[in-house]
This record gives structure tokens, C-alpha cells and sequence, in this order.
């Protein structure tokens, strides 16, 4: 696997809140073949205190990121959080503009020298290494288990910004999950608001936009919301007793991406770090086993069944070709009718190692 | 020769950042110039009389005007120097508004400005010659493109007045989107009845030859005598044998073509006959379903034929004819409103297209007029309309009004409760748009008496919830959010300019805009009129409007036509290029470049040499500013009148 070097922002939430996030996001990197190289003493990227009071303030934390990759030589980063991602892009594209740009160099007196690239780690997952590379990877797969991707407001959005995906329907993560094995159900509020931080100065609002989400989650059947967004994990996860007393009882476990990547990757469980999540994910993952086993039960016969039909078809053939033969009682209709029943016998064969190999 | 100059003070149009008096008396010291003045309002009735009385006092023998734009008023000056008995082409014009007064404020700068293109036009104008135009036969005989209402108005009315009509209609059908409505507002009266004895008779009618399932080709020729190709694309079924008896729709194995007139709500049969009412009733092959064109096998049309009328090997056949005049009256097509991620671009079968919605209404639709869920077949209770999808959205490119929509949403509305009583219907809307008599009236009707609720504001995003949809918007007035729970959404889709406009457009060498409508020669007062003489227009081509406008603007298209073909000859215009057979030296180039086929190679003496189609030429000037020999001179625009209009303005 062709290795990629990229710089590394963790964010502040990676060395709290989401920890789980930050831990199996390194793990899943290192087995992928990415290099992450952290920002040499990074600050916080300004979140949405900085750049709801004041834009040049803001852009100047982001822009101390930067100077500090530059320090390092580092012109090409990423970051798993989508709204420091939003936060370090947003400033990139304000500073093209020399006048606040000027403001900007005022207070940082670090005039950036490079050509800066932040995208996020699900970003560089999907495209730089594919869904096809994952799947390769899978050791234990996810088979069996239901889930709904959720990518909340920012990973595509605003869409000129962050140039992701599709603005409304994004599919990015469905593609890593399917690789990974696991059943991605249809799910029309993928990019629907989980709240956010509404909840510091309006508190209802949260758990009933994220009890919505989850809400529908549960309606659509599945096991587990997958998230990468550590603001959406935690309205989703932590809340669920205040959602849960707003009148929507759904107890779904919230993993992020990168830890079913661990688990499917067969990491250990301190890399996996579920036992970070609020909601326990094992009765999921017992959900999974008991659906797998049902499933290759059902694959099993319906192989069987085929390998049948198959075996009945060339009996057929044979006895077509015999007729034939008789009838016209030349060597060349024998051999014509020989060479079909090794087609017919063939084909259907060929399909039932495919579908074994996916088992 | 004396030249009179008569500076236009346009009200403050001009006056308010020109000197005009200041002008006039620089004018005064131009070469030839006898007499200088500045004027009120040029062309107005005092101007002019004013132009002619100096004339005539002065002696004059040519006269400049610096006013507004050749475009706006060159005609009326020429007539007016005409009047005062001077050949039109001795006269001048300067554009001191659109081109000096309307884009600076600098009252020096621009007075500098419009005495510099005085001088311009005087020295042109001491080079001009008298010309005069030649006459030339008329073609009588109107050729319509397009099919709709707006094209059938203008078809007939031409029909009635005596002239011969080519109609073509790309569609197997005539009755364009009419023909797709159930009702119409404000009347709701069935579309089929009113517009259905119309198509009747423009398939009857002596004077009208209908060209189905064809399209424009190409096009060349001028005013009065224009050349068209139509080809006449392979319907696998000769017409002049099918009776349209619909044995063969029946019969046809393959059930799941697209329905391409009921706008896909059900499938329909790769042999098809849009509809009863379709004009002509002939079978067509949609070959892109046919399995015989698709598997090779098949024939089963050919087979049940009575008159044995199917022909699998038919190819495009090609139609050239003569006609003096041009309507365009292509309509118009929905936008690809899949383009709203949050609307579910297309995922959620119940969410509908408003004329997808027109096909469930009607009686003669795929579901014989009973209101169905497309995805279970159920008759829904809660139906939300959405207005403004893909109109007045600068988010999409479409940053227009529909103008129709605010209206066919209202008459959806009331025929939605007249289906099923007990249902509601919800409303999302912007401003509600109704100028037309008895509009206004009519969307209050559906709020008052059939108990529509409208709610103004947008609509945020649709998903399904339990077998139902979410609408999730804004409502404006009350402050707040909204959701509703559909059965059915019914999105107003806004339109745009037919697929293919933009090409039609240049074969017939008119202006479209950046949406591909075409352009009217003036917004206000040739709203029918292109800028290529004998090309009119009719219809939603020309910007969207509903049935009332499309019906009227075909009629005042029909008028223009008729006034035009009425004529026995037409005038040409004398301002076209003349080749000097002693320096060409028949190398080709301005052939080459001539964009209208108006140069022919001739041979005298055994050697080539160039000549310009005089009623052809266009007068556009490419062929002489590509001839090396500078053998080719344009009337009214030659070298040395250029020439001294640029000597004009470098003096120093």
C-alpha cells in the first residue's frame, strides 16, 4: 500500500470529549498506510465562539495553525473534526483577500509562506484510499449489522467551502461502511442538524433535533448511527436521557466511522476505544452475529439450491446430446452436445464460488 | 455640400450631463457644416418639422442628428430627411445617450465626448452617397415551428388570411403542453375541449400542411424568400397507410417504455399514439424501446397491421421548401428540478411534478384520473403543494418567475378537493403572483371556499417517515417553523427555454438570451418581432407566459407575418457589399467567410472573380475587411468613409 504523509490537527475535542475519536482515527491511519504528523504545539482552531464575535481573530487562531505546519514544513493537512475543518477552511478562503489578510498578519506577525490544503480524515479515507483498499483490509466484517450514516451539517456543507461529496445526500461514508461489510439503510436525515451547540444557550432545542435523528434511526431499523462529527457523537449520545424524556425512547449506540474501521480492521479494543461511547455497542454487535449466522444460513441454501438447478440443467444437456447423437448418429452432434453440457455445467459454478468468496 | 447638425437635448436625458448648446456651436466650425442647432426632443413631431424646415431654408443636402441610439430612431430621422426631400441615406446619426449623457457624469468630459462623434458623423456623412434600394418577389407562405397553442393560433390566423402554412412539430403530436392540462384557470375549464377542435383544424384546413414528428433542419435565404430543409425523423410506420386504429399499441410486447406525454406517471408501449386526441393519429416507434430495433426480433406491430404500415427500415427523409416568413413558437420545457438535493432529487416516488400532476388529474391519463400515490396506489389526503422550484432561485441559474405557476398551483389545489372532498391541500408559496383578469380572484377562491391553506415561506427539505412525508419549511408570517405530513407533494416546477433553443436560434440568426430564450426586437415595442427581418415570434420562446399571453402573442405573430406576406415585393437594403471585378482576384476568402451564401464565384473571361447576391447580402462587412485585394466595398460603410470618420477623431 502507497503511503501518504499528511500533517495532523487533532482538535480540541480529540483530547476530551472525543477521545475514542481521535484514538482509533490514528489506528485506522497507521493500518491504511497514512503517515500522520501532528501540528508541532497547535492551538485550538477558534470554533464557533471565535467566529461568531469576531472574523480576523478567528482566522488569525487558524492561521497560527498554519504557520505553526509551516514550522514543520507541513503544507497538506487533515483533521477529523468537521467543524475545525469548516473553521481552518473558512480562514484559508477569507485570507486570499489581501486586506483582511493584512489584518490578519497584524496580529499573528506570521505572514504564511505555503500552499495550505485542510480536508477531513473521512475525506482522505474515501478518495486517496478507497472503498476497494478498505475492504481488502476488513479482518472481521461488520456483516449483519444494521446502521444509518449520519454526516451532519458541516462535512459537506457550506458546499462551496468544503467541496465534498453531495451537498444533501452525501455518500461517502455509505461506501466505507458497505466495505466494511455492514448493511447501510436508507437514511433521509443525514444531513439534518443535530443541534449543535444550541444546547449551551438554548438547551431544549438540542435533544429534540438530535431525539429527531435518532428517531428515525430507529424507525429505519437500524443498530447503530454512525457518525464523524464530535459535536453530532455527543448530542447523540450523551443526551439520550434528556432525549429519552422528551419522548423519544431509541437506545442506539453513536460509534464514530473510525471505530467500526478498528473493529473491522481487527484492532484491539483500546484501539477501537468503544467502551468511550455513552451507549454500549455490544448488543449491536450481538444483533450482528445472530443476522450474520442467519444470512449464511440462508446463503447457504440458496447455493445449494442453485448448485441443484445447475446439476439437474447439465443432466439435461447430457441427455439432450445423447438423443442427438442417437438420432443423427454422427460424432460431430455428440461432441456438439458435450461441449454444451460443459458450458451448462459451467456457468452456474462459477457464480457459486463468487459468492462464497464474499461469505 | 451643406450639412445641417441638430444636437437632441432628450428631455434631461441628454441635456442633464451634454452641453448640447456647447455642442452645437463646435459643430458650427466643422468642414461642409451650414447650419447648427440644438433641439428639444428631436424625434418628436416639432423636432422633426424642425429637421425639414432647415432643410429646405438652408439648402441643405445632408443632415446629422446626435440623439439616441440608430437603433431606436435611424428610421424615423431617414424618413423625416426623406420627407424634406433628400435621398435617406444622406443623413447621419451620433448615439451621444447610450454611448456619452448615460454613462458619465462628467458634464466637460462628456460634452468633449459627443462633439467628437459629431464630427465623426459630419465627415462621414460629406462621403455618403444617395442610395437606392431594389425590389424583390415575395414567397407567400408562412412556415410555423412548433406545435403548441401559441403555434396553432398563429398557423390558423395566417390559414384564414390566405396564406399557405407549414407547420413543424418535433413531437409525434401537435397540442404541446396544453394539451397535457386537465383544466385551465381561472376558468377550470378542460384544456382538451377548448385546445382539442383547434389541433381538428389545423389538420383540415386547406391552406395548412403539418410536418409531425420533424424538425428545422437548416434554414438560409433572407426575408421573403427563405430556404428550409425539414427533416422528417423515421416513425417506422408510414403514415399515409396508418388509420391510427391502435391495434398495433395494444399488441406491443414491450409495456415499459417511458411515457414521454404523460410525463412518465405510468409506462406506456414502445409503438404508441400519444393520446385519442393526438393530431395527426398516427402510430410512431420509439426505437430506443422497440425490442425489434434492441433484441432484432420481434414484429408483432408489423404483424397485427391491418394496412401493413409498419416498416422496421424507414430512415429520416428530408422536406425542402420555399417560405417568406418565420414564426418560432417552441415553447418551452420544465426544469430538471432533481437538481434539489433536499427536495430527495428524485428518490421519493411521491414526490411529483405539477404537470406530472395534470397527467393524474386528467380523466385521459394513465390513471384514468383518479388521484394515486405512485408509490402504493393509495388516494392521498394531505397534499402539499410547493411553489417557486427552480423559479425565482438564483441558487440554481434561475433566478426568473415562471409566472404561470402561482396560478395552475391554485386550480390544482381546487381540482384536488373537487377529486377527493375530505382531502387538504397546503400551499407553500413566496408572494402570490395573479395579474392576470380573474386571477387575483381566483387564488382567494381556493383559500375561502376550497379551504387551501397557504403558508408562505420556503420549503427547507421533504423525507419520508412512516409512509408519509415530512414537509419541513418556514412559515413566514407566523414567525416559525412548520412541518406537514403529505400523502403526495406536488412540486410547481418552473420552466425554461425548450431543449435545442439555442441552436434553433442561430440557424434562424436570432438573439437568445443567457437562459435560451429568444429576443424580441424590443422588450415593449416589438414584443413579437426578431432582429432578423421575417422571423417573428410566439409564445412561451420568448420568455414564459401562460395560455391568455401564448394564444395573443400568436395572433399578433400571425398579424406581423400577414402584413409582411401581404406585400408582392419587398424592398432590399441597399447597404451591401459590391465587388470591383478589376482588383478581385478570385482567390475565394470572402466566399469562405461570408455567413450567408450571399457571394458566388463567376467566371469572366476565363477568370474567377467574386459576386454579391444582392437580395442575400446582409451588409455585415466580413468579406470586406477579408478581401487582401480591397476589392470589395460596402454601400454606406466603405473604406474611405471610415477612414475619415477615424481621421476625424486622432487630428493630433
Amino acid at each position: 500500500m502507497s503511503r501518504i504523509d499528511v500533517g495532523y490537527f487533532p482538535g480540541c475535542s480529540g483530547l476530551g470529549t472525543s477521545m475514542e475519536y481521535e484514538r482509533s482515527t490514528r489506528a485506522v491511519c497507521r493500518e491504511l498506510g497514512i503517515g500522520l504528523r501532528e501540528i508541532p504545539d497547535w492551538n485550538c482552531c477558534g470554533s464557533t465562539p471565535a467566529h461568531s464575535t469576531d472574523a480576523a481573530l478567528s482566522a488569525a487562531l487558524a492561521s497560527r495553525v498554519f504557520a505553526q505546519g509551516e514550522k514543520a514544513g507541513i503544507g497538506d493537512m487533515i483533521t477529523p473534526c468537521p467543524s475545525c475543518l469548516k473553521n481552518l477552511r473558512a480562514a484559508l478562503e477569507h485570507l486570499e483577500d489581501p486586506l483582511f489578510s493584512a489584518r490578519v498578519e497584524a496580529l499573528t506577525e506570521r505572514p504564511l509562506q505555503m500552499r495550505h490544503r485542510i480536508r477531513s480524515v473521512l475525506q482522505v479515507i474515501i478518495e486517496d484510499v478507497g472503498p476497494a483498499k478498505i475492504k481488502a483490509r476488513v479482518r472481521r466484517s461488520l456483516k449483519g449489522l444494521k446502521v444509518v450514516p449520519y454526516y451532519g451539517c458541516l462535512m459537506t456543507r457550506p458546499e462551496k467551502l468544503m467541496r465534498f461529496d453531495d451537498p444533501e445526500n452525501p455518500v461517502a461514508l455509505d461506501r466505507l461502511l458497505e466495505a466494511l461489510g455492514a448493511e447501510v439503510l436508507a437514511f433521509p436525515l443525514k444531513t439534518d442538524c443535530c443541534g449543535g451547540s444550541f444546547a449551551i444557550p438554548a438547551r431544549a432545542v438540542t435533544p429534540r433535533l438530535a431525539g429527531r435523528i435518532l428517531d428515525m434511526a430507529g424507525e429505519a431499523g437500524a443498530d447503530a448511527v454512525v457518525v464523524a462529527c464530535p459535536l453530532c457523537q455527543m448530542n447523540l449520545d450523551l443526551r439520550q436521557g434528556q432525549i429519552r424524556a422528551g419522548g423519544v425512547d431509541r437506545a442506539l449506540p453513536v460509534p464514530y466511522f473510525t471505530q467500526l474501521m478498528a473493529y473491522a480492521f481487527g484492532l484491539p479494543e483500546q484501539e477501537a476505544a468503544f467502551r468511550k461511547l455513552v451507549q454500549d455497542i455490544q448488543p449491536a454487535f450481538a444483533c450482528m452475529s445472530r443476522r450474520a449466522a442467519d444470512i449464511e444460513a440462508e446463503e447457504g441454501k440458496v447455493a445449494a439450491a442453485e448448485a441443484e438447478k445447475a446439476r439437474k440443467a447439465a443432466e439435461r444437456a447430457a441427455k439432450a446430446a445423447e438423443k442427438a447423437a442417437e438420432k443423427t448418429g454422427t460424432k460431430d452432434a455428440a461432441a456438439d452436445g458435450a461441449g454444451k453440457k460443459s458450458a451448462a455445467a459451467k456457468k452456474p459454478k462459477g457464480k457459486a464460488d463468487v459468492d462464497g468468496g464474499e461469505a | 455640400m451643406k450639412i445641417g447638425v441638430f444636437i437632441c437635448h432628450c428631455g434631461s436625458n441628454i441635456a442633464g450631463t451634454v452641453d448640447c448648446a456647447g455642442v452645437a456651436r463646435r459643430a458650427a466650425a466643422y468642414p461642409d457644416v451650414v447650419y447648427s442647432t440644438d433641439i428639444m426632443y428631436a424625434c418628436a413631431e416639432p423636432g422633426q418639422d424642425a429637421v425639414i424646415a432647415a432643410v429646405k431654408e438652408h439648402g441643405l443636402t445632408g443632415v446629422v442628428v446626435a440623439s439616441c441610439t440608430p437603433r431606436m430612431h435611424e428610421p424615423t430621422f431617414r424618413k423625416a430627411v426623406e420627407r424634406a426631400g433628400l435621398n435617406r441615406y444622406m443623413f447621419e446619426m451620433a448615439n451621444i445617450r447610450e454611448h456619452v449623457s448615460w454613462i458619465g457624469k462628467d458634464m466637460e468630459a462628456n460634452t468633449n465626448k459627443a462633439a467628437e462623434l459629431v464630427r465623426m458623423a459630419a465627415a462621414k456623412l460629406r462621403l455618403n452617397r444617395e442610395l437606392k434600394p431594389k425590389s424583390f418577389p415575395v414567397t407567400k407562405r408562412l412556415l410555423v415551428i412548433g406545435g403548441g397553442v401559441a403555434g396553432i393560433q398563429a398557423a390558423l390566423d395566417a390559414a384564414e388570411a390566405g396564406l399557405e402554412v407549414i407547420m413543424v412539430e418535433k413531437q409525434p403530436t401537435i397540442g404541446g403542453k396544453m394539451a397535457k392540462l386537465d383544466k385551465t384557470f381561472p376558468t377550470v375549464d378542460c384544456s382538451s375541449c377548448i385546445l382539442g377542435p383547434r389541433m381538428v383544424d389545423v389538420a383540415q384546413h386547406p391552406n395548412i400542411t403539418l410536418y409531425a414528428y420533424s424538425e428545422l433542419e437548416e434554414v438560409s435565404g433572407y426575408v421573403g424568400n427563405f430556404d428550409v430543409k425539414i427533416r422528417k425523423k423515421a416513425t417506422c410506420v408510414d403514415w399515409d397507410k396508418c388509420t391510427g386504429c391502435g391495434l398495433c399499441t395494444e399488441k406491443c410486447p414491450s409495456k415499459k417504455s417511458y411515457d414521454r406525454f404523460n410525463e412518465g406517471v405510468g409506462p406506456t408501449t414502445a409503438i404508441i399514439i400519444p393520446f385519442p386526441q393526438a393530431i395527426p393519429k398516427k402510430a410512431s416507434i420509439e426505437r430506443d424501446y422497440c425490442r425489434m430495433f434492441n433484441q432484432g426480433k420481434c414484429g408483432v406491430c408489423a404483424k397485427v397491421c391491418p394496412t401493413g404500415a409498419v416498416d422496421y427500415a424507414m430512415q429520416d427523409e428530408f422536406v425542402d421548401v420555399k417560405v417568406g416568413g418565420i414564426v418560432a413558437a417552441t415553447g418551452y420545457d420544465l426544469v430538471d428540478w432533481t437538481v434539489y438535493g433536499e427536495y430527495g432529487a428524485g428518490r421519493y416516488p411521491d414526490v411529483v411534478t405539477s404537470l406530472q400532476y395534470e397527467r393524474m388529474l386528467s380523466a385521459s391519463g394513465p390513471t384514468g384520473g383518479h388521484i394515486k400515490r405512485p408509490s402504493d396506489g393509495k388516494e392521498p389526503k394531505n397534499v402539499v403543494f410547493v411553489q417557486c422550484v427552480a423559479s425565482r432561485d438564483p441558487s440554481v441559474g434561475r433566478p426568473y418567475c415562471s409566472g404561470f405557476c402561482c396560478m395552475y398551483t391554485a386550480k390544482q389545489a381546487i381540482l384536488t378537493k373537487d377529486h377527493i372532498p375530505d382531502s387538504q391541500s397546503y400551499v407553500f408559496y413566496m408572494d402570490i403572483r395573479s395579474p392576470g383578469k380573474g386571477y387575483d380572484e381566483f387564488t382567494r377562491r381556493v383559500q375561502e371556499e376550497y379551504g387551501a391553506k397557504y403558508i408562505r415561506g420556503r420549503v427547507s427539505m421533504i423525507y419520508p417517515k412512516g409512509g408519509k412525508l415530512l414537509v419541513r419549511g418556514a412559515d413566514t408570517l407566523m414567525g416559525g417553523q412548520v412541518e406537514v405530513e403529505a400523502d403526495l407533494v406536488v412540486l410547481a416546477v418552473g420552466g425554461e427555454a425548450a431543449a435545442g433553443s439555442p441552436a434553433l436560434a442561430e440557424k434562424l440568426r436570432i438573439s437568445y438570451d443567457g437562459y435560451g430564450f429568444f429576443m424580441e426586437g424590443h422588450p415593449k415595442l416589438k414584443p413579437v418581432e426578431t432582429n432578423t427581418a421575417g422571423v417573428f415570434l410566439a409564445g412561451a420562446c420568448q420568455g414564459l407566459k401562460d395560455i391568455p399571453s401564448s394564444v395573443a402573442q400568436g395572433s399578433a405573430a400571425a398579424a406581423k407575418a400577414i402584413g409582411l406576406l401581404s406585400r408582392n415585393m419587398l424592398d432590399s437594403d441597399p447597404q451591401i457589399a459590391s465587388v470591383s471585378v478589376n482588383r478581385c482576384v478570385g482567390c475565394r476568402k470572402c466566399i469562405e467567410v461570408c455567413p450567408f451564401k450571399a457571394i458566388q464565384e463567376i467566371d469572366m473571361r476565363g477568370l474567377p472573380k467574386a459576386e454579391v447576391i444582392e437580395t442575400v447580402c446582409q451588409g455585415c462587412g466580413l468579406c470586406n475587411a477579408t478581401c487582401p485585394q480591397g476589392a470589395i466595398q460596402l454601400s454606406h460603410f466603405t473604406d474611405n468613409q471610415i477612414l475619415a470618420e477615424v481621421e476625424a477623431l486622432c487630428r493630433f
